[in-house]
């Protein structure tokens, strides 16, 4: 799950974590009280939305930008305004962007260097990974790649916690001294500090900065949690912005399926998830395009069957649909009555390929025979792939 | 032979009288699994029973392999209390945990891997299928299955299977016994980021099984695993294998199902996995499809025959 940067800087301040003052607003009328808090002079405005890309965006009504830096709190406003209820794209939001609904104002900060910190989750070692760069404020993968020694990496073994001699390795690969290195040392141990607690994916603090006066800050912040881990954390759970989600997930996720809209016209329905990602691969392989990933799980019963069918045909990009279910313990003629049932209910139009394999499959295969439904049978996921992909060109 | 368990394994099913671990115990029994304790912390001396079969149930793990010599359990135990459940078959020193369960915090494995490192326990999962060495009988039953797989889709033979994904693990096996081809083991390992055993782990013992003539590889998008198995394929292995990839069309950054499966760097993508996969000799299954049909390519290629 993920939140925005204002959330994200309000746990900072909760762990001790240093960030320019700020202050969030959902519409024109919260603008005065949010600036109000702040120190009169230079202000940044910042939307809230959960893509990276922000100050390179456009809003689709042409005003340029989704982060600026005024020099005035009257400036601030203005831009607030020009922000606020509009749609922002960005390089990670996709052609249709996403719509503004908070605006985030900072205290704009004198810069003296910027650098990169975030931890996260090392796959090789299954420990938490803290990885800092003196190359902040760009992105990472670039730096990754181009130049690979400015990346520093400190793994932390879970039984102990993040230890001293990592903090001060970490301080030196910056090249802090004084009192930079000193506050840069508290904030490190109190960002792993929330990291740890509170369940958290990953942290990303792009760019931290040092002020001329010392000071170590985190300009920005991008943070997600474990879905896995929300179940014990009530608190996080309430950060969560329903807007930022597509809707039809959502739905999905009630009927306790795994949806994703892809931009293909063949919408998918299949039970596990390996077997759901490969349903999409095997359909572009034959020439076709994925309207979404859709893992009913390994056990689907005739209700997610239905629920999965009215997800599908929310999505008006779709022509055709490709359910492949191997039904290794589930019985394959209550899939089959499950379709069945869904096609009258929702009155399907379009083609529908069934692939049904396992348990008790020469009944499903009758079930759907008999049905009258006009659906094709696949006999294997590449006889399947093949028809739903010449019945949708 | 087969790798991890045989027919003769006794195992503990923990959690045997929630409704997901109780159906599984049946099914197991029914395949001619050595099913010989259930663990439900205070619902010890009580059994569980399904046809004929009179299985005690203990209050813990440590209980259940002292009197029952049981060296291998299986666990349907809820998310928030898995982690706690892996740690306890360390602490009883069993030699094989396999965690079906699905939707464990990942800080939880986190810890779990750190406690067990340096254990004798072995860790498969989890959110995973689990493991299954077929059996001589009709439908390969008088096997040993532990976890959730079909039992009756495999045939005893000679390849080993190994995949993080349940259902596409089915596909690979069904595909090899529609051909007549057997299996000696079929290992999940799993879909979540933090996990036991890694394909790396079960090619090396596949490789080491006299019994295993020719490897499927299944994987996915997201982390190293794959890469690192088959260059140690490559430098290591001489039986023929076949590999399948699925998730060359998922969008980076979107979590697809399993937790794993996320595409995060140029190298985790499917392509980059693809590509290893051919550096290294395996044979690529094009679609899920021909996942069978690849590994007979290269066992020809290697003058091997299955069946």
């Amino acid at each position: 799950m993920n939140i925005h940067e204002y959330q994200a800087k309000a746990l900072f301040e909760k762990f001790g974590v240093p960030a320019p003052k700020g202050a969030a607003a959902r519409s024109a009328a919260e603008f005065d009280a949010a600036l109000a808090t702040l120190p009169e002079g230079a202000t940044m405005v910042k939307s809230q939305i959960h893509a990276g890309g922000r100050g390179k965006g456009t809003f689709t009504n042409g005003f340029k930008g989704g982060v600026k830096f005024c020099p005035t709190k009257a400036e601030a406003r203005e831009k607030a305004a020009a922000m606020l209820g509009n749609t922002l794209v960005t390089i990670q939001t996709g052609p249709a962007g996403r719509k503004v609904q908070t605006v985030y104002f900072t205290a704009a900060s004198d810069i003296k260097k910027e650098y990169y910190l975030a931890i996260l989750l090392d796959r090789v070692t299954s420990r938490p990974v803290i990885v800092a760069s003196t190359e902040g404020g760009v992105e990472i993968e670039k730096v990754a790649h181009d130049t690979p020694e400015k990346i520093h990496k400190v793994i932390v073994d879970p039984a102990f916690g993040l230890a001293d001699f990592q903090v001060r390795e970490l301080i030196f690969a910056l090249g802090l001294a004084g009192a930079e290195a000193k506050n840069a040392a508290k904030l490190i141990r109190n960002l792993y500090a929330m990291f740890w607690e509170t369940d958290a994916a990953m942290v990303e603090v792009n760019p931290l900065i040092t002020t001329p006066t010392g000071e170590v800050l985190a300009l920005d912040a991008k943070v997600s949690f474990d879905d896995n881990a929300l179940f014990r954390h009530p608190e996080i759970v309430a950060l969560r912005d329903l807007n930022e989600e597509d809707p039809k997930e959502i739905e999905a996720a009630k009927a306790n399926l795994s949806y994703i809209a892809l931009d293909g016209n063949i919408a998918c329905l299949v039970n596990g998830a390996g077997l759901a990602m490969s349903t999409m691969d095997i359909i572009k392989y034959f020439g076709g395009s994925p309207a979404n990933f859709l893992d009913v799980g390994g056990g689907a019963s005739k209700e997610q069957v239905v629920a999965a069918f009215k997800i599908i045909l929310g999505d008006p990009n779709v022509k055709g649909i490709f359910v492949n279910i191997f039904g290794g313990i589930m019985d394959c003629n209550v899939i089959a009555l499950g379709i069945v049932e869904a096609v009258k209910e929702v009155g399907l139009k379009l083609p529908l390929v069934v692939r049904l394999e396992g348990n008790n499959v020469i009944a499903g295969k009758a079930t759907l025979a008999q049905s009258g439904l006009a659906l094709v049978s696949g006999d294997t996921m590449a006889d399947a792939a093949q028809k739903i992909v010449q019945l949708v060109a | 032979m087969s790798i991890l368990i045989s027919p003769d394994t006794k195992i503990i099913v923990q959690g045997i009288t929630g409704a997901f671990g109780a159906k599984h115990a049946q099914l197991s029994l029914d395949y001619g699994t050595k099913v010989v304790a259930g663990v439900t912390p205070g619902k010890g001396g009580q059994f569980f029973e399904h046809n004929g079969a009179k299985v005690p149930i203990f209050n813990s793990v440590a209980d259940a392999a002292k009197a029952t010599g049981a060296t291998v359990s299986v666990i349907f135990v809820p998310p928030p209390f898995a982690g706690d459940a892996i740690l306890e078959c360390v602490d009883a020193n069993l030699d094989l945990a396999v965690a079906i369960t699905e939707g464990i915090p990942i800080k939880d494995m986190v810890r779990v891997k750190r406690a067990m490192a340096g254990s004798k326990t072995r860790l498969v999962g989890p959110n995973c299928p689990g493991i299954v060495t077929p059996g001589t009988g009709k439908d390969s039953s008088g096997g040993c299955r532990i976890g959730i797989a079909p039992g009756y889709i495999h045939q005893k033979g000679h390849v080993g299977v190994v995949s993080r994904s349940g259902t596409l693990t089915y596909e690979a096996v069904f595909q090899l016994t529609s051909k007549g081809i057997g299996q000696s083991t079929s290992v999940g390992i799993g879909g979540d980021p933090v996990n036991g055993t890694s394909h790396l782990d079960v090619i090396k013992l596949f490789n080491a099984d006299p019994d295993t003539h020719a490897i499927i590889l299944i994987g996915e998008i997201g982390g190293n695993a794959e890469v690192e198995a088959a260059r140690w394929i490559k430098a290591n292995c001489k039986k023929p294998v076949a590999g399948f990839i699925a998730g060359a069309t998922a969008p980076a950054g979107r979590r697809m199902g399993h937790a794993g499966a996320i595409v995060g760097g140029a190298e985790d993508t499917a392509a980059a996995k693809i590509a290893v996969f051919k550096e290294c000799g395996i044979e690529v299954a094009v679609t899920p499809s021909d996942m069978a049909d690849a590994l007979l390519r290269s066992a020809k290629a290697k003058g091997v025959t299955l069946s």
